[in-house]
């Protein structure tokens, strides 16, 4: 098997960890596996290049792959998630200005994210009372857990994220600077960005995005469905060797040592330190503040943060839906269950413990919605924005 | 490869989004001489949207290596004052058309309704500029290795010379022999001596 390459593509980003320590640390060798990764700078050319066969598999945002196989927005390819890339990892930065108007409606770096979205609500609201120019939000691709949990959270408050407030994507190297210019006021991105903005003073971390949604997912390790029935073997071992990974990347006493990997240019090219934010789930929320214990913010492996839970993709797709990307249709759910795949998640781990034996399961977010992904139309329906 | 020659179409709005000068000239160039006097090239991605609008372009050519892909296709999925632009060849029958393309490192983006053979001939040509853009690259990178390397050799040389007394044709010859000897580069060897003696200061 290892006289074949197995070319896998990433974004910058903290959560590519389980990848780049399944080559550096030997994972994937021992399990025979010839694993090259590329960096790539945008996810539309993570898209583009998992399609045409130039990567066997990638680094890929939950979204894109369950819109690629319903064929939104670009070419119709079916795809399959045979492994999650870790839970939470995200947080919503807001501009200092923004804070600094959120605190004189009363509220504190400690408060949950209802008491948060009131705030910028009634800022908001006062913009648009002195006829300014509504706040530009950023994130980082528009089938991606970054957008739906940056809408959940503004809609929630009683915030219109299509009306009052503008979304625009910049992609993550290229946010701290957009802030700091004045172009966005807030935006909700994987880490190491956030804590980059915080480390040089031109944002704050309002609310990580577990606050919304505890344990949320986020990547996949996605591919083709076509490359996973031609090889297999190279697929069970891929799997296997980012679980391995995964755990390794949780173990607290190898943080440091990830963080200065990551740090390497090849792949994320951020500073240790910062990196080590996240990884060790203690974020800065604001320069000069205390390191703020969060626990739960990443996880890489526990809490079966492996496990690519079907409810998780319907999740996706109900906010697809929702925000006017796909309209709904019974058909597709179908093609989103057969998107992520618990059933070679399984194959491939068969002896493993601790692999959950459903394939979805009752979720809510933290206004206690409560989600259950049998029944999309009702979900929907309680939605609906006011 | 053959160059594409396409009819002429002088009207067709075409716009370069790329932040390589050269790249950009060079396909700027070659779509002005078959023909396209529509051309307009973007470096700038400040006022992305603003200066999309005032363009009005029907076909939209860029770098892959550019990340303001994804702001791009955004841009295109919920704007309502430009006219929606959506991916290239977005049915199945052209996936050779698309593989070609991100082999040479060219996305693009038509407007919808327009023509496909209008478009194939502007998605041909950027398909072979890219190619000759990157064949270019390949031989300036390997101009600037071989000068590196002669400038590591040249070192290893001056070390040589002084620390035993030796001629530059002896010192250069000590050096290919241990490269021949161990089969590796005169550079190589040449690198190992540079490191060796700072090592040794």
């Amino acid at each position: 098997m290892s006289d074949v390459t197995t070319v896998v593509g990433f974004i910058p980003l903290m959560d590519c960890a389980p990848l780049a320590v399944a080559v550096e640390k030997g994972f994937a060798a021992e399990e025979g596996l010839d694993l090259r990764l590329v960096r790539e700078t945008s996810w539309a050319n993570i898209r583009d290049r998992v399609v045409v066969g130039h990567f066997d598999a990638a680094h890929m945002l939950g979204p894109m792959a369950i819109a690629s196989t319903l064929g939104v927005g670009h070419l119709k390819v079916p795809m399959a998630a045979p492994l999650s890339l870790g839970l939470g990892g995200n947080a919503i930065t807001v501009s200092l200005r923004v804070w600094d108007l959120m605190v004189s409606e009363g509220v504190t770096l400690s408060a949950g994210p209802r008491v948060l979205g009131e705030a910028l609500r009634n800022v908001v609201r006062a913009r648009e009372r002195a006829n300014k120019a509504p706040f530009t939000f950023a994130m980082v691709y528009p089938f991606s857990a970054h957008n739906y949990e940056l809408r959940y959270w503004l809609a929630a408050s009683g915030i219109d994220p299509d009306r009052d407030v503008r979304l625009v994507v910049i992609p993550p190297p290229l946010l701290v600077d957009a802030m700091r210019e004045g172009q966005i006021d807030g935006f909700c991105v994987g880490e190491p960005w956030n804590s980059l903005a915080v480390s040089v003073g031109v944002g704050c971390i309002a609310l990580p995005t577990t606050a919304i949604w505890p344990l949320s997912p986020e990547k996949v390790l996605g591919c083709r469905l076509e490359w996973t029935q031609r090889h297999p073997d190279r697929l069970q071992a891929l799997v296997r060797s980012l679980y391995k990974a995964a755990l390794w990347c949780e173990r607290p006493e190898n943080h440091l040592e990830l963080a200065r990997l990551l740090a390497e240019p090849r792949f994320v090219g951020a500073p240790a330190e910062i990196l080590l934010r996240g990884l060790s789930n203690r974020l800065y929320l604001q320069r000069g503040s205390e390191a703020e214990h969060l626990s739960a913010f990443y996880l890489p492996a526990s809490q079966a943060a492996t496990f690519p839970w079907v409810s998780h993709a319907l999740w996706f797709y109900s906010q697809m839906v929702r925000w006017g990307q796909v309209v709904f249709d019974p058909e597709h759910v179908a093609q989103v269950r057969a998107t992520y795949r618990p059933d070679l998640y399984r194959l491939a781990l068969g002896e493993t413990t601790n692999i959950p034996s459903a394939d979805t399961k009752i979720d809510a977010l933290f206004d206690a919605v409560r989600f259950d992904s049998d029944d999309l139309p009702a979900y929907l329906k309680l939605l609906a924005l006011p | 490869m053959p160059e594409a020659r396409p009819k002429t179409e002088p009207s067709l709005r075409v716009l370069i989004v790329d932040q390589n000068v050269m790249r950009a000239s060079i396909l700027e160039e070659g779509l002005r001489e078959a023909g396209y006097l529509n051309v307009t090239v973007l470096r700038e991605m400040h006022n992305l949207l603003r200066r999309i609008v005032d363009i009005d372009p029907e076909v939209i050519v860029i770098d892959l290596e550019n990340p303001n892909r994804d702001v791009l296709e955004q841009m295109f999925q919920v704007s309502r004052v430009v006219r929606r632009p959506i991916a290239m060849f977005v049915d199945r029958s052209d996936t050779d058309m698309i593989e070609a393309a991100v082999d040479a490192g060219v996305g693009s983006y038509v407007v919808d309704g327009l023509k496909k053979e209008r478009v194939k001939a502007v998605l041909d040509m950027a398909i072979s500029r890219f190619h000759a853009f990157n064949k270019l690259r390949e031989e300036l990178d390997s101009a600037r290795q071989a000068l590196d390397e002669r400038k590591i050799v040249d070192r290893a040389k001056g070390i040589l010379m002084k620390q035993r007394g030796m001629s530059e044709e002896a010192a250069y010859a000590l050096l290919r022999k241990a490269a021949m000897n161990e089969n590796r580069r005169i550079s190589e060897v040449a690198q190992s001596v540079v490191t060796a003696s700072s090592l040794l200061k």
